[in-house]
């Protein structure tokens, strides 16, 4: 393919993707809107913010992530991120008592939960990619067993807890797509407009990593460094949305494949945006039709999981097969 | 120039590279050769520093390799690997512009793109040119990594097996290319290797490495001898001159 259709095709795309997006969030916006306006913009506004910012962190998390494990198979939430983020939500509130916890400023709860949680990550995760794993099943297996002690843990927690203490455990873990936490949309957009300013510097930078550690090191990119830095973006990613939404395991990685698919292109200046305009497609398009063309109260989160799982299997037995 | 101070490399209780010292002089093309798991392409892993050695030092032009800036390192020596596996999915001239990282640090310009040119023709690919990586042999695919080599313009280029993959007639052009790189353009290159002929035939230093250790290193005359190999490969080997070349037969 040559460069100039290769680009055409880039652009078609683009801009196919993005009257999509914009048509999912016009019609989000007022679809069966009934009464003032002036309450229900506000109202929609805050869901579809946070819609946005979850799209746009899943994206691009899973987009870095895959570029520095060099996988395409793996994702932060199957690597057991978010798993990791409700253990550190249960485990404060279990041992700082729901008042306290309830007390505290969210945004600067939010800010200390994904400080903790990075350095967490950063020390779990780290040895995992930089080679002292070879193996991409061993380490799929060693992410997913993470992910279940992970969850085990927080429900073993959440079990022997003060009852009342649970129900507001529950109230800040049980988010979804339907009733989004808007407290922290202040916060979660700053962050993620942070992060994604940060992605942004690194592009020609993400494009060497994706060759792979040897080739990265021997074109003159600090390895090691590039890689905590990558981690430590993606973790604060899936610290904002987890808070908004809770845990979604397999969209991410539905979304990046689809994205890689979509355009013939590896550089991540065409992936990132790409892989953003589909997860905001998918989830406020998604979130339209069951609810307004379908009239369903189903999450749309099952739907998407089941989705992703399918695509998930697909990989991981193509991926066998070759 | 290329100082080795005793380096020593362990991968558990195998000790892979024995305490090697040499110093390799500007210019040239040196030949690695050694039986399997000689601690060749370990050793040529740690000059290029994708490998960090348990002691001893790799100075190149008196640069420190594991403490220089690796964009610094990266103007100056280039280093191409035995397996190159990527899941990024690439266009030939994609890959060749990699190259030019170090130098533009991904802002591409019109001099960049005439390196990349360049390159693309050394290697005769300017027909797959804009094929992906993944629609090609696995000899086009090493013929595109080595263009991405050269395009990197360095002063030292470090090759491990590049042969792998590759039929006679590729093999032999890319050894020729290796050659003319040295002569013509001053690159020192350091090749791994595992056919002696070759490296008898294309190369003007030979080391011969055996459990960790350098053995032997001379001239392709001083090496190519009966007793020798038959040693360091543990098999009957006796050198022949056929025209004016030295062969192996084994």
């Amino acid at each position: 393919m040559s460069p100039e259709t290769r680009n055409k095709r880039v652009a078609a795309v683009c801009i196919v993707l993005a009257v999509l997006a914009a048509a999912a969030i016009v019609a989000f916006m007022t679809l069966g809107a009934r009464g003032s306006w002036s309450f229900i913009l506000p109202f929609r506004g805050a869901k579809l913010a946070a819609l946005l910012l979850v799209a746009v962190s899943i994206a691009v998390s899973t987009v870095i992530f895959q570029t520095v494990t060099n996988n395409r198979i793996l994702t932060p939430s199957i690597m057991g991120f978010d798993a990791l983020y409700v253990l550190i939500q249960t485990v404060l509130v279990f041992f700082l008592g729901a008042v306290q916890v309830s007390a505290a400023d969210p945004r600067l709860l939010f800010v200390a939960e994904a400080a903790i949680m990075t350095a967490f990550a950063g020390l779990l995760y780290r040895w995992l990619f930089t080679g002292a794993v070879r193996s991409l099943h061993l380490l799929m297996l060693v992410g997913i067993v993470f992910g279940i002690f992970f969850r085990s843990i927080s429900s073993f927690l959440q079990r022997i807890i003060d009852p009342s203490e649970f129900l507001v455990l529950q109230d800040r873990l049980f988010a979804s797509f339907n009733t989004v936490d808007s407290t922290l949309l202040g916060i979660s957009a700053l962050i993620v407009m942070l992060a994604v300013a940060v992605v942004w510097r690194l592009l020609p930078v993400l494009d060497v990593l994706a060759l792979g550690r040897e080739t990265a090191i021997a074109l003159g990119v600090d390895h090691r460094r590039m890689v905590a830095v990558v981690l430590i973006l993606v973790t604060v990613l899936v610290a904002v949305s987890t808070a908004l939404v809770g845990p979604v395991t397999f969209f991410g990685l539905l979304v990046a494949n689809l994205a890689y698919l979509a355009v013939p292109s590896a550089r991540h200046r065409v992936v990132l945006p790409v892989a953003a305009l589909l997860a905001i497609i998918f989830l406020v398009g998604g979130q339209v039709i069951l609810e307004r063309v379908l009239a369903f109260d189903t999450a749309l989160s099952i739907v998407i999981e089941f989705v992703g799982g399918l695509v998930f299997i697909v990989l991981v037995v193509r991926g066998a097969a070759r | 120039m290329i100082e080795l101070d005793k380096i020593t490399k362990s991968y558990g209780e195998t000790v892979v590279v024995d305490g090697v010292c040499i110093s390799l002089q500007k210019a040239g093309v040196t030949a690695i050769i050694g039986p399997n798991g000689a601690g060749k392409s370990t050793l040529l892993s740690i000059v290029g520093r994708i490998l960090g050695a348990d002691a001893g030092t790799v100075h190149i032009d008196g640069m420190d390799v594991a403490r220089t800036p690796g964009d610094a390192l990266a103007r100056r020596l280039s280093l191409l690997r035995q397996e190159n596996h990527m899941s990024a999915r690439l266009t030939v001239r994609d890959l060749v512009t990699f190259g030019r990282y170090p130098h533009s640090k991904g802002r591409y310009t019109a001099d960049d793109a005439a390196h990349v040119e360049r390159a693309i023709g050394f290697l005769g690919l300017e027909p797959l040119a804009d094929r992906f990586l993944d629609e090609l042999s696995g000899g086009q695919r090493q013929r595109a990594f080595i263009a991405m080599v050269l395009c990197q313009d360095t002063d030292y280029v470090l090759f491990d097996e590049p042969l792998n993959n590759l039929d006679i007639k590729h093999g032999v052009a890319i050894m020729r290319l290796i050659q003319r790189a040295a002569r013509e353009l001053g690159k020192t290159v350091i090749v791994v290797l595992h056919d002696i002929n070759i490296a008898a035939a294309y190369c003007d230093r030979i080391l011969v490495m055996k459990d960790g250790r350098i053995v032997e290193h001379g001239e392709p005359a001083e090496i190519m001898k009966d007793e020798l190999l038959s040693a360091i490969y543990e098999a009957p080997i006796t050198v022949h001159r056929i025209e004016d070349r030295l062969v192996a037969i084994y």
